[in-house]
């Protein structure tokens, strides 16, 4: 084999796999009855997604008056968690886009289901703009469509449009990616599946036979999407940033918003890929394709997101002190010692301090402490959205209009319905499609499985290239001059 | 109330007429070979192409590196097409804005000039990016051939697992070149050989 062999990774695939094993394991999920955990996990999901829509329709039949926001702090929960929800949508397009256009092979394992995650995610993103505009029949008057009142156009001035092209060209591209991904492997559902199944997978992969041509416009087309994604998964939150840096509100009004709101988009998605990775790799038993490497890479990441975010932290404040301007430096004095100091001092330690343990490898190699710090980071990264949005509106220019805020029951309800709704979809996506990228796993078998790293790993490889193996029983039927078929099934004309 | 009567077509496999007779005559007969790993494909491969044997199409359950050249398969051209698609969103995008707010309606927003290049930009880029990505992917999409009710040429169940294969068209062959196929096989190390009538 000529692909390269680097022995200083450790292996990606471990268990001394096989092609066909691959596809057994992988595969198996979408075959098998589904276990307990997952039917008590899909009716605790369901049972969220209810309320999320039980709580978006309170919203919209009472009116955004449920919601505890006040003349002063005009978006609180809802802006808090459209921005939360982008930013951990960004991971999957950051691991199948980015890594792609490194060569990261590790970015295999994981890919897939970063992906899906990505999109689910960014379907979660998406509600809060709609029903924070209160009248979501009225939603389509986002787009610059030809109307009866002029034509009364949209502002293309305004960054809160930019968001409604973003995150649209986000999510339509992300889906299409991942889709064009997923086509080889839910074909090789197919040829497992029989019956209804297979006529369904039919349908889903869309009559993918691998040809080699198919094949070499696949990998072209993947690697153009991988080249436009990577730019736009930048732009996508660059622009979330706009919405708050081309605003004059003290607090908001900096140039560091751009790279800041990135790296901590993509510190966020990270910390959510583990958390769902680590549950899928063991409920999924795909232990063998997420391996110790995938993770402390992953770890990896956070650490040098976290630690961007932290520098992000102090800079502002450094520059607030820096720039003379009082009531800057009032905004940033506010954040930290304010009425919501301790959403401060929780984004602090969970995206800063904490993060910082994985400068150690056991620590960042440990299942426990990386699940542990997935799910202290989510809560960071959500307090860090929550400073920015609600302490810096709670003071503005006029003491007489400072405000304080606490969400209602509605806006509680609408975000805990929304990690339903992205549970169940993500629940029902590890059901019915191969969770890991099948095609790209059984690519890197040979230069990243565990039996061809290593001293032996020339040794194997020259095996495989030698000519005049043994003929297996079949082909000496040949020689006889008769057709030989393994199951039978697969000579019947006008199949 | 007339009745409709539908004439059974000569040869239908509906019919009960001779069946095999019009298997043969509509489709093509493909000769298969299935090796277990890519890098006897791509020996294969080399054999057949020193053998001047002319192979209808390899089907692979990933994308076998090194492939392409022997097969004489030209670079794909699907970026040409995202540079185009690229280019009309991209200039669809601008050049609508600057219709909207210099021609059709044009609104001052804090005393910036109608023409406000910059705050343009964002959604350029972004259409520029949804054209390509769209108009790329659907031309993948119709060139292959595939889609959602496509029909696969499925020549065997393992293609998409661990099989690698290389398929001749045999339909016009005569037994002798057959043989020699079959002969090709043995010396490249097959697994298995099989051969299969495929919708043409």
């Amino acid at each position: 084999m000529s692909g390269h062999i680097a022995p200083v990774r450790q292996p990606l695939i471990t268990g001394h796999k096989t092609y066909h094993q691959i596809t057994e394991d992988i595969c198996r999920p979408t075959e098998t009855a589904p276990s307990l955990s997952w039917v008590v996990a899909f009716i605790v999901a369901v049972t969220l997604l209810g309320l999320f829509v039980f709580s978006v329709a309170w919203t919209i039949w009472v009116g955004i008056g449920s919601w505890n926001l006040n003349r002063t702090i005009n978006w609180g929960w809802d802006i808090t968690n459209f921005v939360w929800w982008v930013g951990i949508g960004h991971a999957g397009t950051l691991i199948s886009a980015i890594l792609l256009l490194f060569r990261q092979k590790w970015r295999t394992g994981v890919n897939r289901a970063a992906e899906a995650m990505t999109i689910f995610a960014v379907m979660c993103a998406g509600q809060f703009p709609l029903i924070h505009m209160g009248r979501l029949w009225m939603a389509f008057f986002i787009f610059p469509y030809p109307n009866t009142r002029g034509p009364l156009w949209v502002n293309f001035n305004s960054p809160l449009l930019w968001d409604v092209f973003a995150i649209s060209t986000y999510f339509t591209v992300s889906l299409l990616f991942w889709y064009a991904g997923l086509v080889p492997d839910l074909a090789t559902v197919r040829d497992r599946a029989v019956g209804l199944r297979r006529k369904i997978y039919s349908i889903f992969s869309f009559g993918w036979n691998g040809s080699a041509k198919h094949w070499q416009r696949w990998e072209s087309l993947s690697l153009i999407l991988a080249g436009l994604a990577t730019p736009l998964v930048l732009s996508v939150h660059t622009i979330v940033s706009f919405d708050f840096a081309t605003a004059v509100i003290p607090g908001w009004h900096t140039t560091i918003f751009p790279p800041y709101f990135v790296a901590g988009a993509i510190f966020s998605g990270f910390a959510m890929v583990l958390t769902l990775m680590l549950i899928a790799r063991k409920v999924l038993h795909l232990e063998d394709y997420i391996t110790i490497e995938h993770i402390e890479s992953m770890n990896k990441v956070i650490l040098l997101t976290g630690s961007i975010v932290g520098v992000a932290y102090l800079t502002e404040l450094f520059i607030a002190w820096y720039s003379g301007y009082i009531y800057e430096q009032f905004a940033f004095l506010n954040r930290v010692l304010g009425p919501y100091y301790w959403s401060y001092i929780g984004m602090m330690l969970c995206n800063v301090v904490s993060p910082q343990i994985f400068w150690s490898k056991r620590l960042r190699t440990s299942l426990f402490w990386t699940f542990f710090m997935s799910i202290f980071i989510n809560i960071g990264m959500w307090f860090e959205r929550f400073v920015i949005i609600a302490t810096t509106l709670a003071r503005d220019y006029l003491p007489s209009s400072w405000s304080y805020y606490v969400p209602s029951w509605v806006e509680i309800c609408i975000f805990i319905g929304t990690l339903g709704l992205f549970s169940t979809l993500f629940l029902i996506f590890t059901r019915v499609a191969p969770v890991v990228a099948i095609a790209e796993i059984k690519h890197i078998l040979k230069t990243a499985g565990d039996q061809y790293i290593g001293p032996n790993a020339l040794a194997h490889a020259h095996a495989g290239h030698a000519h005049g193996q043994t003929v297996p029983a079949e082909i000496n039927d040949l020689q006889a001059g008769g057709t030989v078929d393994i199951d039978g099934e697969n000579d019947k004309p006008l199949d | 109330m007339a009745t409709i009567r539908i004439e059974p077509t000569i040869g239908d496999p509906a019919t009960g007429t001779d069946k095999e007779e019009y298997a043969r005559a509509t489709n093509r007969d493909i000769f298969f070979g299935l090796y277990d790993d890519e890098v006897k494909l791509l020996d294969a491969v080399r054999a057949a192409n020193e053998d001047h044997l002319a192979i209808d199409d390899v089907y692979t359950p990933f994308p076998v590196h090194g492939l392409d050249p022997l097969l004489g398969l030209e670079e794909s051209r699907l970026h040409v097409a995202g540079f185009v698609f690229g280019s009309i969103g991209c200039l669809f995008g601008f050049g609508f804005m600057t219709w909207v707010f210099t021609r059709d309606w044009p609104i001052i927003f804090g005393g910036k000039p109608y023409w406000s290049v910059p705050a343009f930009i964002p959604i350029t880029f972004e259409l520029t990016v949804l054209f390509a990505s769209v108009g790329m992917v659907t031309v993948f999409y119709i060139i292959n051939g595939l889609g959602p009710g496509a029909e696969p040429r499925r020549l065997h169940d393992r293609i998409t697992d661990d099989k690698f294969c290389i398929a001749f068209d045999v339909t016009e062959s005569s037994d002798s070149e057959i043989d020699r196929l079959r002969q090709y096989f043995n010396r490249t190390g097959v697994e298995t050989v099989h051969r299969k009538l495929v919708a043409a």
